[in-house]
């Protein structure tokens, strides 16, 4: 349950930051405010209270999602938040004389983005990414404290059959370990893979 | 919808709130002084010492970053005390744990700074015969807090809002105190329409205040 959560959440928060972060960097001026209150109110509010506030509160303006959705749902809005950073991040970190070069050989927006703009962007933009992925799966062990089994809720459900928590919690804490370490060795590796690239 | 917004039961019990929030900020300010002199100690630890050290302190510090805060946080509260056969309330408790996450971040902050001092001011120090230490304490600390004072605030906001995660061992901060409120009195959507701007406005009030302080204290 913790790697079906992160999984959708990793997809839709990539989606969703990547559409906005794009919209951020060259989208218009009506489009830029938005984009940027979206960002900044959620990566300012503790991912807990924004759990606690879709999983209560929405369910009133008559919008009844089951528990697994509404923690998708909650997951999924704190990451967008954070991925359109690290989209924008990359984005910018791309010398101006680029898009302008392909400019002038007559590339369209979407040529530009595609050809010249993505492929000297993804290399910045996937260390940080895999440690908002990280940053997923550890915040998924919060969905417990709505009630989802996931890792964490399982782990308390055995010791509270048990009654043994410290060897229990600490299989736990090794698991989510070599999740999350598999994880940004990966990230590492993957660095290591684009450092090729002159600057 | 047939709902209708009271905010009555907030303002009356607001007080759960206000103390709540005081509480995270103590919370917050507590550890990341207890997070500054593990984590510093460990940075000075890794930067002078042997590779057993420096395993170490790697391996705590990636052991830390890579498990999730909440299990932690229970493994401090209800997994050490069945083992060590004493008792600490879920206050202390949080800011042990808040602590020793704290100082797993704050170590890689730390050793990102002193790998940052010019080599220039180490070797001015030398030439004026100052010894190791009064290197250390005159020239490389001062320094390296003037490098790393905008990622330790950064962290210093990240850890004010995982204060929140001290709610679920009931330990009364803001998050706390508005689920208390919830329960009590199902005024849902307004008890978390007041406590995400408070968390909201706190959180931006700390970076605006840290931003200042930056720029007085910033390396020319």
């Amino acid at each position: 349950m913790t790697l079906q959560v992160s999984a959708l959440v990793v997809v839709f928060s990539l989606v969703g930051g990547i559409l906005l972060g794009v919209g951020i960097v060259y989208g218009p001026r009506w489009l830029y405010w938005p984009i940027r209150i979206y960002s900044d109110v959620f990566r300012g509010i503790p991912l807990l209270v924004l759990i606690f506030f879709i999983y209560y509160a929405l369910p009133l303006f008559g919008i009844n999602f089951t528990n697994f959705v509404s923690v998708v749902v909650a997951l999924s809005t704190f990451e967008t938040a954070h991925i359109i950073e690290v989209v924008r991040g990359a984005l910018q970190s791309i010398p101006r004389g680029q898009n302008e070069a392909a400019k002038t050989i007559g590339l369209r927006f979407s040529q530009r983005l595609v050809y010249v703009i993505a492929p000297q962007a993804v290399r910045r933009f996937l260390p940080p990414w895999i440690n908002a992925v990280v940053d997923t799966v550890k915040g998924s062990a919060l969905v417990s404290l709505v009630g989802i089994v996931d890792l964490m809720l399982a782990i308390q459900q055995v010791i509270g059959r048990t009654y043994i928590p410290m060897p229990l919690y600490v299989l736990g804490a090794l698991m989510y370990f070599v999740i999350n370490y598999s994880l940004s060795s990966a990230s590492r590796r993957l660095e290591a893979r684009f450092a090729y690239i002159r600057e | 919808m047939r709902y209708h917004l009271d905010f009555g039961f907030i303002w009356k019990h607001f007080d759960r709130l206000g103390w709540g929030l005081v509480l995270s900020l103590e919370l917050a300010v507590i550890s990341i002084l207890i997070g500054i002199v593990i984590g510093l100690s460990l940075a000075l630890a890794y930067t002078g010492g042997g590779r057993a050290i420096c395993s170490a302190v790697a391996a705590y510090v990636e052991f830390i970053r890579n498990v999730p805060l909440l299990l932690l946080v229970y493994l401090v509260f209800y997994g050490v005390p069945s083992i060590e056969g004493f008792a600490y309330d879920a206050t202390t408790s949080f800011v042990i744990t808040l602590s020793v996450y704290a100082g797993a971040t704050l170590v890689e902050v730390f050793r990102a700074g002193l790998a940052a001092i010019p080599r220039g001011l180490i070797d001015a120090g030398k030439a004026i015969g100052l010894t190791g230490w009064q290197r250390l304490i005159w020239v490389r600390l001062p320094t390296m807090f003037r490098i790393v004072l905008p990622s330790l605030g950064n962290a210093f906001v990240s850890l004010f809002k995982d204060t929140s995660l001290a709610s679920v061992i009931a330990v009364p901060e803001l998050t706390y105190g508005a689920q208390w409120i919830n329960t009590n009195s199902f005024r849902i959507i307004e008890v978390w329409a007041v406590t995400a701007p408070m968390y909201l406005a706190t959180g931006y009030g700390l970076l605006f205040l840290l931003q200042r302080l930056e720029r007085r204290v910033a390396v020319h």
